[in-house]
């Protein structure tokens, strides 16, 4: 397969990995920030070829996770209406509300589809038009354009009965606010690339700088994993704290302009509520003024927030990487993939998920590296 | 700006207690349906070995004993249909206790305004796929559901084979040493029905891999190989097939995932899916327990056969007792594989 086997060739995976341990003297403790670079540190096994000194803290990067539960417990109203077709990507169908998943609602008699592209949700709306069709918009940077061309598109051909549940979120303030935490302990950010390949990077300069932290813009693949890691690393161990861009194949330092002017047009920056971080600055997205006829949150009156039961669940630690998944008592007891305690252990980016599947084996000694 | 530690829970979801998709996804949803229903309803030592078939005893001959249901959506498919799926499936899970296929039973419930003509295009592909596995249908039955209640048509087939040897072909048999054969590359079917559900755009000229394995599993016996275990591994895939044996048989598979063979067009349409080609159904492929020293014959006799001509070695079977399934990784480092919860999601981005 083009463009990827030449990323995961073994022989120069393991010459980077041999030349990352002549390269580190030092601890170091680096945050890779997208649950899609965790599970592929994981599923390539990628860190138990690390030289001991550098750990890895696993980033709020899982769209799925950080998604607060009163945005699911909403969409799970929405979508147990008679009047309603609710889009969600697949991902999100499995994320516990405070009582249910969407795939009960659907189970019990809701229509809910799954979608690969909120475009989908468009036309949907356009061929069932006594019908509401609300596409559940989460995740990062990553996805928001594709939310905001769906909202042009049904704004163009007048699609009313389409409306947003809008629940997106955005990385630097998150990284902000990590870094603000005195239990912080990163040293270093290995930035999601295709959340970069959106917004470009220029917006992580300051934070850098006024961190003393380097990021370094990483892909997805072994290769690019590992050569983001050498290159904070060098960074690190040189006393530089810069933005690299490790991803140039997919990555421009402005990103995809057009893209970010569409969002731009349809969102404005809000204060979110980030499930296990609470509420982060203009880390969030609503509907702009024009747009807001599109917004299933004024569309369809608000249901009282329920109040979230107690659980040995330490997702807020784990998402911040102040603890790892191995480090909550109900990790591979109470709460596993099947019955998952909390949104990390449900989604395929979750870290408790990717903890679980590719690492459980560890827990009675069994594995290669703790 | 400071993260608020007061808000870090995470809720407790309820158990549902609906029937979910994920039900008949083939993982752990699945499983415990049958633990939690099934096994205390019917339970005996028969249904309790937990094999693609029974093996029924009557003096000195043993039967083998099948069923399944079909609900394929749409009914027509790159490389098969209902029909063709509803013959090789069963044919195969005959196969896979090591039986040889006698006859089939035919249940067809369809729904109220089915066009004719497809209803025998189907008979039409039975037919052709039941004279290719050697096995008749002889006997059927039909219901018809009112319109809307049904996707056009579902099939139910059971089968009857017979065991002409003395060997005891279950996870049971599995034993540390065992070498894990794969008749061919994976992932086929379940990409052929995506493509063409139209539900995600993406165009190929895959077809299903939809087929009967009798022919070469009864060739290994009929040569002499020691076959410990045989199975086809249908819905969740080739890692889900070797975890239950893993698990029934109370041993540790260890796969070797660089000696899998998958289509480069099935790996190119899984990762941009973001599917793994492990978890995702097969319908004309098996794996295969034998002892190390017989391996290299048993690929030799799999290879004479078109349906296997890709058969190669893919694992082993080691000593310790986890239940587990690990893989080697194209870095050469080692993973554990776990079973699909529910049904394989696609992910966000």
């Amino acid at each position: 397969m083009k463009f990827v086997d030449e990323y995961r060739e073994s022989e120069s995976v393991r010459r980077l990995a041999r030349a990352l341990a002549r390269r580190t003297t030092r601890p170091w403790t680096l945050m890779e920030v997208c649950g899609g670079q965790t599970h592929a540190f994981l599923k390539f096994g990628l860190d138990a070829l690390l030289p001991k000194e550098i750990e890895l803290i696993h980033g709020p990067g899982c769209p799925v996770c950080v998604t607060p539960v009163e945005a699911i417990d909403r969409a799970l109203d929405l979508a147990a209406r008679a009047d309603v077709i609710f889009c969600s990507f697949g991902d999100m169908l499995r994320v516990p509300g405070s009582e249910r998943d969407l795939l009960a609602v659907k189970a019990a008699g809701g229509d809910v589809r799954m979608v690969y592209a909120p475009l989908d949700a468009v036309r949907l709306a356009r061929d069932n038009l006594t019908k509401q069709v609300i596409f559940f918009a989460v995740g990062f940077e990553t996805t928001t354009p594709a939310t905001a061309l769906a909202v042009l598109t049904a704004a163009r051909q007048g699609i009313e009965n389409f409306s947003l549940l809008t629940a997106h979120v955005l990385v630097p303030p998150a990284l902000e606010s990590l870094l603000a935490s005195p239990n912080c302990r990163v040293q270093g950010f290995l930035a999601a690339g295709h959340v970069c390949a959106v917004v470009g990077y220029r917006e992580y300069e300051p934070i850098a700088r006024r961190n003393r932290v380097p990021i370094v813009v990483t892909g997805f693949e072994p290769l690019d994993l590992l050569q983001g890691v050498y290159r904070c690393v060098n960074q690190l161990e040189e006393g530089r704290f810069e933005v690299e861009n490790s991803y140039g194949r997919v990555v421009l330092p402005d990103g995809n302009p057009s893209a970010r002017a569409m969002v731009d047009e349809v969102f404005g920056a809000v204060p979110q509520r980030w499930r296990g971080m609470g509420e982060i600055p203009a880390s969030g997205l609503a509907l702009r003024p024009r747009y807001a006829a599109f917004d299933a949150a004024r569309r369809f009156r608000a249901t009282e927030p329920r109040t979230e039961p107690e659980s040995p669940c330490i997702a807020g630690l784990i998402l911040q990487g102040i603890e790892k998944p191995r480090d909550c008592p109900a990790f591979g007891r109470e709460c596993t993939p099947e019955h998952p305690l909390g949104a990390p252990m449900v989604s395929s980016e979750g870290v408790c998920a990717a903890y679980y599947r590719y690492r459980r084996l560890e827990r009675s000694g069994q594995g290669a590296k703790g | 700006m400071t993260v608020h530690e007061s808000t870090w829970t995470c809720p407790v979801p309820r158990v549902p207690d609906l029937i979910q998709m994920g039900h008949g996804g083939g993982g752990w949803l699945t499983h415990r349906l049958l633990e939690r229903i099934f096994r205390p309803a019917f339970g005996n030592p028969l249904l309790d070995a937990q094999h693609d078939g029974a093996i029924l005893e009557r003096g000195s001959s043993r039967l083998a004993f099948t069923t399944d249901s079909f609900v394929v959506r749409p009914l027509f498919f790159p490389g098969g249909d209902i029909g063709t799926l509803a013959v090789n499936g069963t044919v195969n899970d005959l196969a896979m206790c090591g039986a040889r296929p006698l006859c089939l039973s035919a249940a067809f419930i369809l729904e109220e305004g089915l066009p004719l003509e497809t209803l025998q295009r189907i008979a039409e592909s039975m037919r052709r796929a039941a004279a290719t596995a050697g096995v008749v249908i002889v006997t059927g039955d039909t219901k018809v559901v009112e319109r809307g209640r049904g996707d056009g048509m579902y099939i139910t087939t059971t089968g009857i084979g017979t065991i002409e040897h003395s060997r005891t072909i279950a996870p049971s048999s599995v034993r540390p040493g065992d070498v894990v054969l794969l008749s061919g590359d994976i992932g086929r079917h379940s990409m052929a029905i995506l493509a063409v559900r139209g539900e995600l755009s993406f165009e190929t000229t895959l077809l299903s891999d939809c087929a009967s394995v009798a022919e070469p599993a009864l060739a290994l016996l009929a040569a002499g190989i020691d076959v410990h275990c045989l199975r086809d591994p249908t819905r969740g895939g080739l890692a889900t097939t070797l975890l239950e044996i893993a698990q029934t048989a109370g041993v540790h598979i260890h796969l070797d995932e660089r000696s899998v063979p998958v289509d480069e067009e099935v790996r190119a349409a899984c990762e941009l899916l973001g599917l793994d080609p492990l978890y995702i159904a097969n319908e004309g492929r098996f794996v295969c327990f034998v002892p190390e020293a017989q391996a290299e014959r048993a690929v030799g006799i799999l290879r004479a056969h078109a349906v296997s001509a890709n058969a190669c070695r893919i694992g082993e079977v080691r000593a310790d007792a986890s239940g587990a399934l690990t893989a080697t990784g194209i870095l050469g480092t080692e993973r554990v594989l776990d079973m699909l919860s529910g049904e394989q999601l696609p992910r966000i981005c």
